[in-house]
């Protein structure tokens, strides 16, 4: 009887996301800001406040469209998109085959077999250039975060709401059948990088 | 519950019944009664069901009819009455590109899509905006150059 008490209380706290064949899995928590208040270094906090927000950061959600290469990928593994698609001079694909042409507003289920759904959301494209994640260790990513050159000239402010708040950053949480959820919520990845700023903004050490 | 709505396809308006999320593809073939555009992959990877929406090259397996709303569906029965669609169709047939022919609808439309977008596309431009169409019978070299002497044609 604990036992299956035990098991409500998990089934009821945990959130849920679907895995590859649309079959469902637990997102990975992220841990609240609050836990972070034991480590008395401001500093110190700062940078592990960041290390979890890079939880999120790092997962194949988000680093799938911040390639080093004008290529995104695709998957948890990251493999090369297929069909091929290649930015060109933009973030939108090339000219004649733009993004749009298969990624929709909103998540969209498919007819074939292994592949649930294709993503989507209105404002999908690919990051800029100079805000390629994949390549970079999660230091080298704090530090584009907080370059204006390399950041899409935003505050730090402006990089909390950004986070805090973005459609397109949301979609990670939100990704569509046959895709594993980004970790935690939105909410709370935008409480830890709004914590982080409040810290100092600090990076972890290489 | 279906509802009825107004769907415009090569600027001619149908009332249809359908779900909102029914694929754009399931209401051209079954209710429209346009079957020129075809279902391949079912997942937007293969191009076969390339129309246009509003000019823009669209893969109508995975898009909700719903989201096409007051925009023009243009479809491979309606592409050769437009300049650059003709220009397509033409030099298809000059160059004799098809071979059996399933994907060709997928692969004029997004030629078209090229065209409209990109008027005088070198080799790597082409191969670009064509890499999400597939053809099983390999036609892509008489593909490419069907599309440069559409645009030696110069109306895009």
């Amino acid at each position: 009887m604990a036992l299956c008490a035990a098991a409500l209380v998990f089934a009821a706290s945990a959130a849920w996301s679907t895995g590859p064949g649309g079959t469902a899995a637990p997102v990975t928590p992220l841990r609240p800001v609050a836990s972070f208040e034991g480590i008395r270094d401001p500093a110190k906090r700062s940078a592990a406040l960041f290390a979890e927000a890079g939880k999120v950061i790092q997962s194949p959600r988000c680093l799938n469209c911040h390639p080093a290469a004008r290529i995104p990928t695709q998957g948890d593994e990251m493999r090369q998109h297929v069909p091929l698609m290649v930015a060109t001079d933009g973030n939108h694909g090339p000219r004649g085959l733009p993004c749009a042409t298969c990624h929709g507003a909103d998540n969209a289920p498919t007819f074939a077999a292994g592949i649930a759904s294709v993503p989507g959301n209105a404002h999908w494209q690919l990051a800029p250039v100079e805000m390629a994640w994949q390549g970079l260790n999660l230091p080298g990513i704090c530090a584009q975060l907080k370059d204006p050159r390399r950041n899409g000239s935003r505050s730090l402010d402006q990089i909390v709401t950004h986070m805090k708040t973005d459609h397109l950053v949301g979609w990670a949480w939100n990704p569509g059948a046959g895709r594993t959820s980004a970790p935690g919520t939105q909410e709370g990845f935008g409480a830890l990088i709004e914590a982080w700023v409040k810290t100092g903004a600090h990076c972890p050490a290489a | 519950m279906e509802d009825a709505v107004k769907l415009k396809v090569n600027d001619k308006i149908h009332e249809i019944d359908a779900e909102p999320d029914t694929p754009l593809l399931w209401v051209l073939r079954d209710i429209v009664g346009l079957t020129g555009t075809k279902f391949g992959c079912g997942a937007a990877l293969c191009g076969a069901c390339t129309v246009h929406v509003d000019h823009e090259p669209r893969r109508s397996c995975v898009l909700p009819v719903s989201a096409v709303g007051n925009a023009n569906v243009l479809t491979i029965e309606g592409v050769g009455a437009t300049p650059i669609g003709k220009a397509v169709q033409d030099a298809w047939l000059q160059t004799e590109v098809v071979q059996c022919g399933y994907c060709q609808t997928g692969q004029i439309m997004q030629a078209v899509a090229l065209l409209t977008a990109n008027p005088a596309p070198d080799d790597g431009a082409i191969d670009r905006a064509m890499s999400g169409n597939i053809c099983r019978c390999g036609t892509y070299p008489r593909i490419r150059a069907a599309i440069h002497a559409a645009a030696k044609q110069g109306v895009a």
